[in-house]
């Protein structure tokens, strides 16, 4: 449906468009959004839980979790809420690296990522590893503001940015996939912004 | 001949019905769904332009009016200079323009008499919309539940739905409305004139017959992070606490 008198003056050149999925709209600057009021957490107080079930396999406190290999990620990330940033730069502990740390392979194909303050998000393994996502650290060369997620925040960046936990301090391996924060809040199971996957209805 | 029926887009169309302006730079449109909906206190709605090239802008919107109020929902649009979607409503959007829209949406920041309260609502400019759907709400419920909005405004004059929340606090039937200019003196007795801390966070809870039992805060994202942390140091738990931030 035409909207009358509307016009497509702000639509990106083509070559931008191609990386803009359906629905999104290119943004300069960082919005940020969450559920709740921000958490301070502070490093010596922070700790990184990787579990299976109730289980914990391996814990890490945040000198030990800096020892291990950090790895920059610069990529495209896409909010729900429709706006698409370029080239966000980012520094942390790949998934496969943590795993690898703990010496384990993944035991179940879900996982949740689990916040400081109660949040969580579902995503299955197998969009966590083969260098898929990380537990970020650093945002364009600095320690992520509290705003954004610091001191560590999940970066899956090839789906909607919900899902990438603020404030994380633990992934979760599930025997199913169990729906998170959002997920039980009328978004969608898996989010795949090039298939707008935004809400639960959405195929 | 098949009696499946068709799939439904989640989009659908609405009719602009009636247009008002709130305040110089906040206009309130009331849209006719063609499939009407219910909807909670607090939820929002996509809306979404279509150019003659197929090229497409979304935005979401809160929702200003109560689920009692019929059909029609009413979004309070503010005019963002350098925006895309709002622009069109401030300066194109007529009465018996269609556009679409999607929704209800959000799961979170929304509340219902039955959650009961007491309740502490905290909104800086356009962030009061949500707010208001929470208060009108519990009006037309006749709700008991105690409540109070704490209002942020730069001017006397940019307090949306000024008239109707004043009215609404002269009731005396549980809602208390505390208003904060600034940029401006304060116009009424207890009112204020600086920006939200935790101090007046305090004395807002004093106007509740109890501590609150849900907060939310909606607002700019400087707005939310001060509130939110006002909230805190006046003693409300962070768990109590429900956020909505926009813009960047």
């Amino acid at each position: 449906m035409v909207t009358r008198g509307f016009s497509s003056g702000r639509k990106p050149p083509t070559d931008t468009n191609a990386r803009i999925p359906p629905g999104q709209y290119l943004e300069q600057g960082f919005p940020v959004l969450s559920a709740g009021p921000t958490p301070h957490v502070r490093t010596e107080h922070w700790s990184f839980t990787l579990k299976h079930g109730p289980r914990p396999i391996k814990k890490w406190n945040w000198a030990e979790f800096n020892a291990l290999s950090l790895t920059k990620m610069t990529r495209d990330i896409h909010c729900v809420t429709a706006w698409t940033k370029f080239d966000t730069a980012w520094q942390g502990v790949l998934v496969d690296d943590i795993l690898a740390d703990a010496g384990i392979e993944p035991p179940t194909a879900f996982t949740l990522a689990l916040g400081f303050d109660g949040y969580s998000t579902n995503v299955p393994t197998k969009d966590l590893t083969g260098g898929k996502a990380m537990v970020a650290l650093l945002y364009e060369g600095k320690p992520i503001t509290p705003d954004h997620g610091g001191p560590a925040r999940l970066l899956v960046p090839h789906l909607y940015f919900w899902k990438s936990a603020k404030w994380l301090n633990g992934l979760q391996f599930t025997e199913r996939d169990e729906p998170g924060f959002w997920e039980l809040r009328g978004y969608h199971i898996y989010g795949d912004p090039w298939r707008e996957q935004r809400y639960t209805n959405d195929l | 001949m098949s009696d499946a029926p068709a799939a439904q887009s989640p989009w659908q169309t609405v009719t602009i019905t009636r247009i008002q302006k709130r305040t110089p730079r906040v206009t309130s449109f009331f849209l006719q769904p063609s499939r009407p909906f219910a909807y909670r206190a607090g939820q929002h709605v996509d809306v979404r332009l279509t150019a003659p090239d197929g090229y497409q802008a979304r935005r979401s919107y809160s929702i200003a009016s109560a689920p009692e109020t019929g059909e029609t929902i009413e979004l309070a649009i503010e005019k963002l200079e350098d925006g895309e979607v709002s622009p069109f409503f401030h300066e194109i959007a007529a009465v018996g323009d269609d556009v679409e829209l999607r929704g209800p949406l959000g799961g979170h920041f929304v509340w219902s008499d039955s959650d009961g309260g007491p309740l502490l609502l905290v909104g800086g400019g356009s962030g009061v919309v949500p707010l208001m759907s929470m208060v009108r709400h519990r009006a037309m419920r006749g709700s008991l539940v105690a409540a109070a909005l704490v209002f942020s405004a730069r001017v006397w004059d940019e307090v949306i739905f000024r008239d109707e929340l004043i009215d609404l606090a002269e009731r005396r039937d549980g809602f208390d409305l505390v208003l904060t200019l600034t940029r401006e003196p304060a116009r009424r007795p207890a009112d204020y004139a600086r920006r939200i801390d935790a101090a007046m966070m305090v004395q807002a809870m004093t106007r509740l017959p109890a501590p609150p039992k849900l907060a939310f805060v909606c607002g700019s994202n400087a707005f939310v992070t001060a509130a939110a942390e006002a909230l805190i140091d006046a003693g409300v738990p962070a768990a109590l606490i429900r956020t909505e931030r926009y813009g960047v």
